[in-house]
């Protein structure tokens, strides 16, 4: 196993990434140094105590923000060089986000939702659709195609939102406390999708202040006070017994 | 890396998404388009009803002919009257036999005169009497002053060299002496004297051609219908002097004739010719007894009124839109606002910041559009009902309608690009974060 994880290709490279907020004469120091690399088909959790920078973390992974200092690669691509139509286009092609609060558009139907990622990437729409039809029914919704979010149960809302981040293919899926606004037996749900991700290779990095949710995942990345804690492999043997 | 590319599909499913969000807030965005509503219909109407008035000033000049100088007599003002100082029981003024042949010896360029002169009396037809302005003149007036023949003809040259009694009746006149009869042919009597009639002229709407300016051809009391008679016959019969009726008083007046009506070959030479004739006759006559009216002259400041006329209602229609645009602009700023998440969700998902300014500005030209289509309709509805109702004539240019509408496009592609750019420089993470 070891052997195999050295060859796989990294998906995520950070190198003393920082992330510094001004506040008028005040700068916040939401990450000092954070050093770590996620290799492709890698499930891994970033866990730590509340403010200890884990959304601002995400932002800089989901390029949606960019590091004060540092180095961040995305698929090899250096992220600080680009201006904003190429982030934008970075997070069309490559990056799906599952959201704490799923974040579906609520005019739109399950189907317009899931396809919403190749409509900015210039699909045709008869193909888009049917991509999106074919998502749906992977995660179970393919009776309520044409449903508004809101008609919905969270469990099955965040599916949608799962659904909506697989439609482009992207090399990686990043998820912010997905489970955190769910019952048990969705979360459980949630998780099970997941795991499937995982075990069909997908790149997953998951942030979660659950310790259950991020024993499911490969590693766990642990944060404190905007550093990394810890960095450990989970012990399968223990999660599955 | 292909982005969302400006495609017509796309732009197609943008339109789709707009109505959409836009069918979301269904009363608000029905009351924010109203406003494009009544920019666009006041521009139309507005247009229409200004079109319309000049339209029919215009054409009552016209019919006054384009070619023509109109001279009348007129009565010299009291003032000028006792500077004369003259006692005598009669008053003399105007223009004379005398005058006309002058002009058509001194001026070039002249075709033909009509000289004419007005009686008031009453015109009997059996138990029927008319209050009547009886206006002698020569055979071509009818010809030249564009009146239309509706019955018979007008008296002819014949008649007028034999001096016979034949008269040409206006409409409103023969309608009133014979309510059930044809009057070509019967006999009406003017004192002592009868006149065989041979024709009946349409009625002449004029409110520039009469002295005592008539209002409405509808009251019909201050405007008195005529009866042309050759002017060989009337100077025969009535003389010079004139006892007129004026309510309480009888005053005398001598007037040889009350219009002359002087054509020239061509339109351009109308003004130059009327100050040729002023210069004339301020040779010969020493008080103001006379009036040049040149219907081109007054047909060229109809024009000049109706484009300021336009302009001011242009204006204001303008600035109705440009409310009706701020409207829009309030609106979709709230909306902008309100739909903070969904822009950084669309942020995230791979939308560009012009994804973004093009999907929030097509929300706000359906807005404009819709609105500008309605108030389109509406625009050309309400100038039908103002003709219908209050009776005046509306002229729709097919012009403006397109204008209005593409103005209204305009109008919300100018203020929707502020929010839209609003919505497109939002942080995606800030966005996001949005509650
Ligand atoms: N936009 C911001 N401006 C200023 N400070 C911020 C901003 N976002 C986060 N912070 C600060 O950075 C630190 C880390 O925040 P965050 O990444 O949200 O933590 P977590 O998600 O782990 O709770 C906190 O101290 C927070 O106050
Ligand atoms: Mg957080």
């Amino acid at each position: 196993m070891p052997q195999e994880t050295g060859q796989r290709i990294p998906i995520l490279e950070l190198k003393e990434v920082r992330k510094v907020y001004q506040m008028g004469s005040i700068s916040v120091e939401a990450l000092r140094g954070i050093t770590f690399t996620v290799k492709q088909g890698e499930y891994v959790s970033i866990m730590g105590p509340s403010g200890c920078g884990k959304s601002t973390l995400l932002n800089l992974l989901g390029c949606l923000d960019r590091p004060t200092t540092g180095i961040y690669k995305l698929g090899g691509q250096d992220i600080a060089k680009l201006n904003d139509d190429e982030l934008s286009a970075i997070r069309g092609e490559r990056i799906g986000f599952i959201f704490q609060s799923y974040q579906l558009i609520q005019q739109l139907t399950v189907v317009e939702n899931i396809e919403l990622p190749l409509f900015y990437q210039g699909w045709p729409e008869e193909k888009s659709r049917e991509v999106s039809v074919r998502l749906a029914e992977r995660v179970g919704l393919s009776h309520r195609l044409d449903h508004k979010p809101q008609e919905l149960s969270g469990g099955q809302q965040q599916r949608v939102a799962i659904a909506r981040a697989l439609a482009n293919d992207p090399i990686v899926i990043f998820a912010d406390e997905a489970t955190g606004n769910l019952d048990s037996s969705s979360g459980s749900e949630v998780l099970e999708i997941f795991d499937d991700l995982h075990r069909q290779g997908k790149t997953l990095v998951s942030i979660t202040h659950d310790s259950g949710v991020a024993q499911r995942a490969e590693r766990i990345v642990r944060l404190k006070d905007g550093e990394v804690e810890s960095d450990k492999k989970v012990d399968k043997s223990m999660v599955e017994a | 890396m292909p982005a969302a590319p400006i495609s017509f599909s796309n732009i197609k499913r943008l339109f789709r998404l707009g109505v959409k969000s836009l069918w979301l807030h269904k009363l608000r965005s029905l009351l924010t388009a109203l406003g494009m509503v009544f920019g666009v219909s006041s521009v139309i109407a507005m247009l229409a009803i200004g079109e319309g008035a000049s339209y029919e000033a215009q054409e009552e000049i016209k019919k006054m002919g384009r070619e023509n100088i109109l001279i009348y007599s007129q009565k010299p003002t009291q003032d000028e009257q006792q500077t004369q100082g003259r006692s005598s029981f009669v008053l003399e003024y105007g223009l004379t036999f005398k005058d006309v042949s002058r002009i058509h010896s001194t001026i070039n360029g002249i075709r033909v005169v009509a000289p004419a002169r007005e009686i008031q009396e009453y015109v009997h037809f059996q138990g029927n009497r008319v209050d009547t302005q009886i206006l002698a003149t020569v055979p071509w007036y009818a010809e030249m002053r564009n009146r239309d023949v509706i019955k018979g003809r007008f008296f002819n040259q014949i008649e007028m060299d034999n001096k016979w009694n034949v008269c040409a009746l206006d409409e409103s006149v023969a309608k009133d002496l014979f309510p059930l009869t044809d009057p070509i042919s019967k006999t009406v009597r003017v004192g002592e004297n009868y006149y065989r009639v041979v024709g009946v002229l349409a009625d002449y709407s004029s409110s520039e051609d009469e002295e005592e300016d008539s209002e409405s051809q509808v009251s019909g009391a201050t405007n008195i219908g005529r009866m042309y008679i050759p002017i060989a016959t009337a100077q025969a019969q009535f003389g010079e002097t004139l006892v007129k009726r004026r309510s309480g008083s009888i005053e005398a007046e001598k007037v040889e004739l009350h219009e002359v009506t002087v054509k020239v070959a061509d339109m351009d030479m109308a003004v130059g010719t009327a100050m040729a004739i002023r210069t004339l006759l301020e040779k010969t006559h020493n008080k103001e007894d006379f009036k040049i009216v040149v219907p081109v002259e007054l047909l060229e400041t109809a024009k000049r009124t109706q484009r300021i006329f336009s302009i001011v209602l242009g204006s204001i229609a303008a600035i109705s839109l440009i409310v009706g645009g701020i409207g829009i602009m309030n609106i979709m700023l709230a909306t902008v606002t309100e739909r903070t998440r969904e822009i950084g969700v669309r942020r995230a998902l791979g939308a560009r910041q012009n994804d973004i300014v093009l999907q929030f500005l097509i929300e706000t030209v359906i807005l404009a559009g819709v609105g500008g289509l309605i108030g389109v309709g509406l625009g050309i509805t309400i100038p039908f009902a103002v003709t219908f109702f209050a009776n005046m004539k509306t002229v729709i240019t097919p012009l403006t309608p397109i204008i209005a509408f593409g103005i209204s496009a305009l109008v919300g592609i100018g203020f929707g690009i502020y929010p839209a750019m609003r919505a497109a420089k939002m942080d995606p993470v800030e966005a996001l974060r949005h509650e």
